[in-house]
């Protein structure tokens, strides 16, 4: 079974962000980026699994920049055995992705696809979904725990009112949780290793899928600033301030 | 803005380090897997290591006179940094290594060093004993003790010191006799038995790793019973903790090595510091063999010849000083980011102006005060100046090893002279950054709720270890600077000239090629006043002042190659501000900082008796 992982070239975890000076974005140019850390975790999974002899092939994906390669090797690092690259410079939404992914998957055949449940810049929380009713494939969301026998996953999902166990059919789309795994460094010799793994680099164009934008950002600024706090002298004050300052009771 | 921006532009924009990428040795890289090998590094540290460091200061190392404890997170840090291959990172492909350049090895540390300097100790001490033993061993001793060292199964010490000897190590009184009439025959290397003390042993005892591989340094006995005196006297040993078999694996028998205690220390906490007796007979070891019949003595393998020990351990001590000097960046640049970032957010007064007399008015962050932002520009230039100085040292020990013949001459020579300054540069002025650092923070600074002043305290050290401040000042005026005929003094002078060259291309900067020129050739006055009559005694005795100015010179010189570099990069548009900064430093350096020269000089050219002529009654 091949499982499939896409990997998003995200704004490290550790940077700052600051908001454009024309409020179009964030500023990105020279910001450290790496590899978004859910997916990251997904790379584990389907690692582990093929560690498990369960998979026999992790195939890494990126849609976007030339400098997702960066990315992908690391997954590679990591441990996935081949990487695809789908470059476009052109800004790319969770369907267009998720349609990429479709695509690719449509010639690859996997067995499951596990990416993260949602990227930590646009924290959308939708390829995973959108990609699944693509392919018509069942999903299971904000896995904690994943195991796979008879053609089945079974998947323990962290939901608002604690865990649910769901058993989909596979082929299937699975997204991870913080607490799936963690995910292991990159060694040296692996590193190295990386190098040699075959890397596929495909123009978005040849895949004859519609990318365009549907959603369009008016703006982007930065949240209020936090003001002062105030010591109040008793609790009838502090209720009335509740209720007319705060306007939370 | 973290370090990581400074340390890849000084690799790639400055070093041009992927060039190394040509050689046979490193075919296999290339920027790319420089990059992921800073990526992997820097995660690891900021994971594993920056979390725990206060904690590791906190928790400091105890001892119930059998174990040492240590918190977990030290053996976490320690192992994830072995997991991910980076012991063995320089080393050759057939010991498990990655064959990577000696500059990436320790830009790679740099992170390790800032995270957290105590808990890196370990590793760095380990891989320093590898590298000896893989320098000076035999095969057996290579695979019996580096490799489980460069796997991350063993760990390693270095044993010089003594309790009654530590600058001066031809004073040690460690004896070694050799074990029984079959001691030459043994794979492992000639058999001796060890008797001494050894003090400050860092890493002496812990359970961070199944064995620990102590390198000694002990006077063979003669049958007449005699040492030999003085430093030829001196033998370099292995003396594992556990002995192993010829493959590395341990036999379950414990050698006569022994903690007698620990030492607390100012800072540094995290590494546990001992002192140990080898050969005392607390843990007999195949007896009757031994001193006493019953087993006393240490068991230790002879590394090289009888006599060479010295000779042997400073071999990898120039590479294990630049680490120290980085150390000591590192820790500087730790203190710099840490008050940069409180100068930013803390308000404190309001401008001297008109427009600061409304008590009203908000107050402003201390970062727009002039003297802040002299104490945070100091630290900027002292520390990025040291990191430069880092690496090019180590980009030396990489033209050394993998140059051109002619080239990795000048190299090997260039490093010897440089590496009293790659140690003791950054240890004297990155701690002076850290006292900065302190001031910023004010009183808060000087609270263990804030960073800094562990920072210093860590930094304390690293003008005392490996070779103290005035020992290298004697190694740099005493021997350095005239070995050859002053040859390696004359490379640097070429080295800087062809800075000068290239800098006077930029018209902004000839102002800058002046004053160096000046100051190069202040020193090459001072070095030869200083020697005029040829005495050693009078030569010296203004060896610290001399060594001062020579660091200055040697900063002033890579800040102006630095410079020259942003130049040529802000003309090609980037990261404007970041081009600013480091061009600002620079002009810091020349202008409050090269004039000091003259100041250390004068004394010098002088031939100033102030000290020798103090008689010690008068204190």
């Amino acid at each position: 079974m091949k499982i499939l992982v896409p990997v998003k070239r995200v704004v490290d975890y550790n940077v700052k962000v600051r908001v454009k000076s024309d409020q179009t974005g964030m500023e990105t140019a020279n910001v450290k980026m790496s590899a978004n850390p859910f997916d990251e975790i997904a790379i584990e999974e389907a690692v582990r699994l093929r560690e498990a002899g369960i998979a026999t092939e992790v195939i890494a994906i990126s849609c976007g920049v030339t400098a997702c390669q960066e990315t992908l090797r690391t997954a590679l690092a990591i441990g996935a055995d081949r990487a695809i690259l789908v470059e476009t410079d052109a800004e790319l939404q969770p369907l267009a992705v998720a349609k990429i992914l479709k695509a690719i998957a449509d010639k690859e055949g996997p067995g499951l696809i596990i990416a993260g449940k949602q990227a930590i810049d646009d924290d959308s929380n939708q390829t995973g979904q959108m990609t699944a009713a693509l392919l018509g494939w069942p999903q299971a969301t904000f896995a904690s725990k994943v195991t796979i026998a008879d053609g089945k996953a079974q998947v323990t999902r962290e939901v608002d009112g604690g865990l649910e166990t769901l058993s989909i059919n596979l082929p299937a789309v699975i997204t991870t949780d913080l607490r799936l795994n963690e995910p292991r460094y990159a060694t040296l010799p692996n590193i190295m290793k990386a190098k040699k793994k075959p890397f596929e680099i495909i123009k978005v164009a040849d895949l004859g899928v519609d990318i365009t934008p549907r959603l369009k950002t008016i703006k982007v600024s930065e949240p209020p600033k936090r003001t002062a706090g105030v010591m109040v002298p008793d609790v009838a004050t502090l209720v009335a301030k509740l209720r007319s300052e705060a306007k939370v009771i | 803005m973290t370090m990581r921006r400074t340390l890849d532009f000084l690799l790639n924009d400055w070093l041009d380090v992927s060039t190394l990428t040509t050689r046979p040795r490193f075919a296999d890289h290339s920027a790319e897997t420089f990059t992921a090998v800073l990526d992997v590094s820097e995660r690891i540290a900021r994971e594993k290591f920056a979390p725990y460091n206060r904690l590791v200061d906190t928790e400091e190392p105890s001892f119930d006179g059998t174990r040492v404890m240590l918190p977990q997170a030290t053996l976490d840090a320690t192992r994830a940094y072995a997991e991910a291959g980076l012991r063995s990172a320089g080393h050759d492909y057939a010991l498990g290594g990655m064959q990577l350049p000696y500059v990436m090895e320790v830009a790679l540390r740099s992170f390790f060093l800032q995270a957290s300097i105590a808990i890196d100790g370990y590793t760095m001490l380990t891989a320093a004993g590898a590298s000896l033993i893989v320098a000076h061993g035999t095969k057996h001793q290579i695979d019996a003790f580096a490799r489980p060292e460069l796997d991350g199964r063993f760990m390693g010490t270095m044993c010089l010191s003594e309790p009654q000897a530590g600058s001066s190590l031809s004073d040690i009184e460690t004896q070694a006799v050799p074990d029984g009439d079959d001691f030459a025959a043994d794979d492992l290397g000639p058999r001796y038995r060890l008797k001494g003390s050894k003090m400050w042993i860092s890493a002496g005892e812990h359970d961070l790793a199944q064995n620990i591989i102590h390198l000694v340094l002990a006077k063979i006995r003669g049958l007449d019973g005699k040492v030999v005196p003085g430093a030829k006297g001196i033998s370099l040993f292995i003396v594992p903790k556990m002995l192993v078999d010829a493959n590395g694996h341990l036999t379950g028998e414990r050698n006569d090595a022994a903690i007698v205690g620990l030492n607390h220390k100012l800072g540094y906490r995290g590494t546990v510091n001992t002192l140990l007796n080898f050969g005392e007979g607390k843990f007999p070891v195949r007896a009757p063999s031994g001193f006493d019949g019953r087993g006393a003595g240490a068991i230790a393998y002879l590394i090289g010849k009888p006599g060479e020990g010295l000779q042997r351990m400073f071999h990898m001590m120039n590479e294990a000083r630049i680490q120290v000097g980085l150390g000591a960046t590192m820790l500087g640049c730790a203190g710099y980011e840490a008050s940069l970032d409180y100068a930013q957010t803390r308000l404190q007064g309001r401008p001297s102006g008109p427009e600061g007399k409304d008590p009203t008015a908000p107050q402003r962050p201390i970062i727009e005060h002039a003297d802040v932002r002299r104490m945070l520009l100091a630290q900027k230039a002292y520390c990025e100046g040291a990191l430069a100085l880092s690496l090019y040292c180590a980009r030396l020990v990489d033209e050394k090893a993998t140059g051109d013949p002619v080239l990795a001459a000048d190299a090997a020579l260039l490093l010897e002279l440089l590496t009293p300054i790659a140690k003791s540069w950054p240890s004297e002025w990155c701690l002076e950054a850290n006292s900065l650092a302190i001031q910023i923070h004010g009183g808060y600074g000087y609270t263990r709720d804030f960073p800094v002043e562990q920072y210093w305290r860590d930094n304390r050290l690293n003008m005392i270890h490996e070779g103290a401040h005035g020992i290298h000042s004697q190694d740099l005026l005493g021997r350095k600077v005239r070995m050859e005929e002053g040859r390696a003094l004359a490379i640097l002078g070429g080295r800087i000239a062809e800075t000068v060259r290239l800098a006077r291309q930029h018209d902004v900067l000839i102002r800058d090629t002046d004053a160096l020129t000046t100051a190069f050739a202040t020193l090459q006055s001072a070095t030869a006043t200083a020697w005029e009559g040829g005495d050693r005694e009078v030569a010296l005795r203004n060896s610290v002042p001399y060594m001062q100015a020579f660091g200055h010179v040697v900063i002033a010189w890579l800040w102006l190659d630095v410079a020259r570099v942003t130049v040529e990069r802000l003309g090609q548009s980037g990261d404007i501000a970041f081009l600013r900064g480091k061009l600002h430093a620079k002009r810091y350096f020349f202008r409050y900082e090269l004039p000091r020269v003259d100041a250390w000089l004068k004394p010098v050219c002088e031939r100033d008796d102030t000290f020798s002529d103090m008689d010690t009654a008068w204190f």
